[in-house]
């Protein structure tokens, strides 16, 4: 199945939700709206033909120009049990700086690490996360170092004076 | 190590620290920290090829109440240096320490916010191996330098702890 075929189904069945699908070297991907992100994740997973039965990873890119400072992404998977080949499919969606985005731990339970990590390293915030603490940094850590205005070496740089991070709220 | 024969070959002299220590550097057991890559060629030094076993320190001690010697092989980044500390802390008197590679040494590579700049910001280090990773040829040579020490009784767990080591909340 192609973007433009899983974007018309998720076209159909949760109109408005996709802004944009792209298909690139045989990847595909589709943008959606924060408002119906969990929406269209859970169609995809049970979705008889889509059947996105793996959550990969869940990450983020920071673009600190932005607006919509975050692009959240989500890699799914579907291991068929009919002997088709697997697909993935990439999910993008943007959220400024202190939003908060609906955990999907209770659609896999693989999103509880990739969003702890989230959190950790961007300070992006996943509502409903049964334990949303710092995963990889020590816990007093300050600051997301995954953001691109965190200064390279942390409190030895001597731009992490001027390091401010509002934290999520 | 000031032995004498005396009244034939009935009677030797000696003073008891120096064989004390001879004794002690001909049964070294290290504490093997591998956190990294040179975890591995420490390995391989410890195995079959390179054998440290010829040095009397195959008695590879994964309790640090049982080891005499700190291996630390590999990078030390900040949510480890508690650990690390505790490890050291742990280890009965005397100790040795081995700072092995780059990363132990001065953080290495890694001049970022995650990596200790070096071990000796946390515990004393008797020896710096440079290399990354150093080969076993240069473990060796190390250890065998941490050899001499303890002959002729120093290291930096015997003097008092030097001022300038911050001591880390563990
Ligand atoms: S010094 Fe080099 S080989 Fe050793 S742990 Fe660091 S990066 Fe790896």
């Amino acid at each position: 199945m192609n973007s433009a075929a899983i974007s018309a189904k998720v076209a159909g069945a949760i109109p408005g939700a996709c802004v944009e699908a792209l298909e690139f070297q045989g990847q595909t991907t589709l943008q959606v709206r924060r408002e119906s992100l969990k929406e269209v994740l859970a169609f995809l997973r049970d979705d008889p033909d889509i059947l996105m039965n793996q959550l990969l990873d869940v990450t983020a890119v920071d673009y600190p120009a932005r607006a919509d400072r975050f692009d959240v992404v989500y890699i799914l998977a579907s291991i068929r049990e009919d002997g088709l080949a697997p697909v993935r499919v990439r999910i993008k969606t943007r959220i400024p700086d202190g939003a908060a985005l609906p955990s999907v731990t209770d659609l896999w339970r693989s999103a509880d690490w990739g969003e702890r990590e989230c959190f950790d390293m961007f300070g992006i915030r996943f509502e409903g996360h049964p334990n949303l603490k710092r995963i990889l940094n020590p816990d007093n850590f300050y600051g997301y170092p995954l953001r691109k205005t965190f200064p390279l070496r942390g409190e030895r740089d001597p731009a992490f004076l001027e390091y401010k991070e509002t934290e999520p709220a | 190590m000031g032995v004498e024969l005396i009244r034939g070959d009935n009677f030797v002299t000696a003073r008891l620290a120096d064989v004390v220590n001879w004794a002690r550097k001909s049964s070294l057991w290290p504490f093997p920290f591998g956190t990294a890559c040179c975890g591995i060629e420490m390995m391989s030094t410890l195995a079959s090829r390179y054998d440290m076993a010829r040095f009397g320190a195959e008695a590879v001690r994964f309790s640090p109440r049982q080891a005499d010697l700190l291996i630390v092989a590999g990078t030390i980044c900040n949510k480890m240096a508690p650990v690390l500390k505790r490890i050291y802390d742990q280890m009965s008197q005397p100790k040795w320490v081995i700072a092995m590679g780059a990363c132990a040494s001065c953080g290495g590579i890694f001049d970022n916010y995650t990596v200790v700049q070096g071990i000796d910001q946390i515990i004393p280090v008797d020896m710096y191996v440079p290399g990354c990773p150093p080969s076993p040829q240069a473990l060796m040579y190390s250890f065998t330098k941490i050899q001499g020490l303890v002959q002729s009784g120093q290291g930096l767990s015997l003097d008092p702890m030097p001022e300038a080591v911050p001591s880390v909340p563990v």
